[in-house]
């Protein structure tokens, strides 16, 4: 149990909440433009699991390091991400994080130290180790965390990063959202694991199972994983219990997974606990409302952004293969 | 000053590492042991355990961290002990390192260079031997280079290292002990340019890597009969010297592309099939390729040396284009 001393206050709740809200409502956004026919290709949500990714970045700095999964838009959003270049990005526009190149999979914002949403599952996972490689070498003091599922948890790439971040010590952090279901596979069919963190034991480092709907309980697990790794002891392993509100991808009716699953999880609702908090803290009703609505304007005005912006210009489309000699490179 | 071309590598990795920190290498054994061809003996003594990084055997991961380690501004080298073992750590390779640059947006460069030595005739057998350039070169994104001799490995090796893109870098292992004269002093040979390295009016053999030896010697065999043959080395395949091959092919008029890796889907079909497209009214006859057979490397060495081609299946091949 956490002392009235280490508690989250009002402030950070009412950041907390914010954060959450704003991906509740880009996710809304999408998924209402996605019904519509107004994005192309595929996205897949985040919804319910907001407080992991949110604790888990209010607990990192700025100058930190994340790396991310296809449902990525709740860890992007998380880390500081603006939601007019995220969504003009779901549009394909020019002006999204990738001008239009990567689409909802693969926003990545260097400058806030997102290197990435990424495609493949568990592919991520040696990158963020990459990334700790560098701040090993150069004492940068900067953290890197690695978000991934159940599903990348048996992945080769994961096994064999957590084993050499173990072994080099490298300053990350290993957060591993359990939401119980890969793609349509449900993890106890597919592992003889009862608690996935469990396997940090194998590595020989630490490994802590957090309810993922609780966005104080992920901000104070994951504050000491990241005072380990900066400190130069190495990483941990953080699994977050999680619900996936959604199927795999919008539109997926997720007819493979128990009716029990979502009432369990909605009835958990990570906004809706803060909410609670918050309101237990002290902070008004109307206050709360304002953050609500100042989260809806952000995300209409977002999606005006996106809507309004330009599309890539189709000339464009062999730019940028190559940093150097592209044309050639390209051509041939 | 002559040097093998693994000193000659070795030498372009030291150069490089003692010009920029950035530079680091990632690999098994490269560090204690200094790599299984003594090439970086004593690195680790010298530029420390960060920077000259024993790896497990984790291919797909060290070559992710390697990557990650990229997109963070550094220039690492990374060693695959084979080039067989790309088939397990294809994904950062192709989805990651390839595409990062284009899918960002161009917000990332991705200065990686991926070192493995390559090819048959060391009787390793069919998981130790293959010629993989073709496989590289269809995957958009990455640059290839193919390095025959001590002094272009060295040179090209440089460059690669310095370049912003990654840049698989192919090692023909039976040329590693070749000994060979080498520039004095600092020196860089830019990709994307071929070298004649024997000039010739009656046919153009395009070569790389260890053919190239093999298409010389059977150019001199060839001189004998009366056939004048131009050795073309393209050492770099990603991107390709188009000017250089354009200029031969208009000088000669018939063209044989020699390569070890196997016929099919090979460096040679793309490259016989832009010649064709573009400069068919140059050739006196149709683009002729001598290439591995699309077989597994065998072991027992009758078989192997039966796999890919010799000089004088290049001879041959040659004659057969000319109509000799």
């Amino acid at each position: 149990m956490k002392t009235a001393e280490t508690l989250c206050g009002a402030d950070w709740y009412r950041e907390a909440y914010r954060r959450m809200a704003l991906i509740r409502g880009f996710e809304t956004k999408a998924a209402e433009c996605f019904t519509r026919s107004e994005l192309a290709g595929n996205i897949h949500l985040y919804m319910g699991q907001e407080a992991s990714g949110v604790g888990a970045c209010l607990a990192l700095k700025e100058s930190d390091y994340i790396t991310s999964t296809h449902r990525g838009h709740g860890h992007c959003l998380a880390k500081g991400a603006s939601t007019d270049r995220s969504m003009a990005e779901l549009f394909g526009k020019e002006t999204g994080y990738c001008r239009g190149r990567g689409g909802s999979m693969h926003i990545v914002d260097v400058n806030r130290g997102i290197l990435g949403a990424n495609g493949i599952v568990g592919a991520g996972i040696p990158l963020a180790a990459g990334s700790a490689l560098v701040s090993k070498i150069k004492g940068d003091g900067a953290v890197t965390m690695a978000f991934f599922g159940d599903g990348a948890s048996n992945q080769g790439t994961f096994h064999e990063t957590l084993n050499m971040a173990a072994a080099w010590k490298l300053p990350m952090v290993f957060l591993l959202e359990n939401n119980h279901y890969g793609v349509s596979t449900e993890i106890h069919r597919i592992t003889n694991t009862d608690r996935l963190a469990g396997r940090a034991d194998a590595y020989g480092i630490p490994g802590v199972t957090v309810d993922g709907t609780d966005v104080e309980a992920v901000f104070h697990t994951v504050a000491g994983a990241v005072e380990r790794a900066r400190s130069g002891d190495g990483p941990s392993l953080i699994e977050t219990m999680v619900y996936r509100y959604q199927g795999h991808y919008c539109g997926d009716p997720a007819a493979y997974r128990p009716k029990e699953y979502l009432e369990e999880g909605k009835s958990k609702d990570p906004i809706d606990k803060a909410r609670a908090r918050l309101l237990e803290l002290g902070v008004q009703d109307e206050e709360i409302e304002a953050i609500d609505r100042s989260v809806s304007a952000e995300i209409e005005g977002a999606y005006q952004f996106a809507k309004n912006s330009p599309d890539p210009d189709p000339k464009a489309v062999i730019e940028d293969v190559y940093s150097s000699d592209n044309e050639r490179s390209v051509l041939r | 000053m002559k040097l093998t071309v693994s000193k000659a590598i070795g030498q372009a990795l030291h150069e490089e590492m003692e010009r920029d920190e950035n530079v680091i290498l990632l690999g098994e054994d490269v560090g204690v042991m200094g790599n299984v061809f003594a090439i970086t003996h004593g690195f680790r003594d010298e530029f420390g355990e960060n920077r000259v990084i024993d790896t497990p055997i984790s291919e797909s991961g060290f070559t992710g961290i390697a990557v990650g380690a990229a997109m963070r501004g550094m220039r690492p080298v990374v060693e695959w002990m084979y080039d067989d073992f790309i088939t397990v750590c294809l994904d950062p390779v192709m989805n990651q390192a390839a595409k990062l640059r284009y899918m960002t947006g161009g917000q990332v460069k991705i200065p990686v260079v991926f070192r493995a030595p390559m090819g048959a005739g060391r009787r390793n057998a069919g998981q130790h031997s293959q010629c993989l350039e073709a496989l590289f070169t269809h995957i958009p994104g990455l640059k290839v280079v193919c390095p025959s001799t001590a002094a272009d490995a060295k040179g090209l090796l440089k460059a690669a290292i310095r370049d912003d893109d990654p840049v698989v870098f192919l090692e023909h292992k039976l040329l590693y002990a070749k000994k060979e004269e080498i520039p004095d002093g600092e020196y860089i040979i830019p990709l994307g340019k071929a070298d004649i390295k024997r000039s010739g009016k009656d046919v153009t053999i395009l070569t790389w890597s260890r053919q190239v030896y093999f298409a010389l010697e059977a150019a001199e065999t060839l001189a004998a009969e009366g056939i004048d043959a131009e050795v073309v080395d393209l050492r770099t395949l990603v991107p390709l010297d188009w000017e250089t091959v354009k200029a031969s092919v208009c000088k000669t008029h018939n063209v044989v592309v020699v390569e070890e890796g196997v016929k099919r889907g090979g460096v040679g079909a793309e490259l016989s099939a832009q010649i064709t497209e573009e400069l068919f009214d140059e050739l006196d006859s149709p683009v002729g390729r001598v290439a591995g057979l699309n077989v597994v490397s065998p072991f027992a060495p009758v078989l192997e040396d039966a796999e890919f081609p010799h000089p004088a299946d290049i001879v041959s091949g040659v004659k057969k284009t000319l109509g000799r």
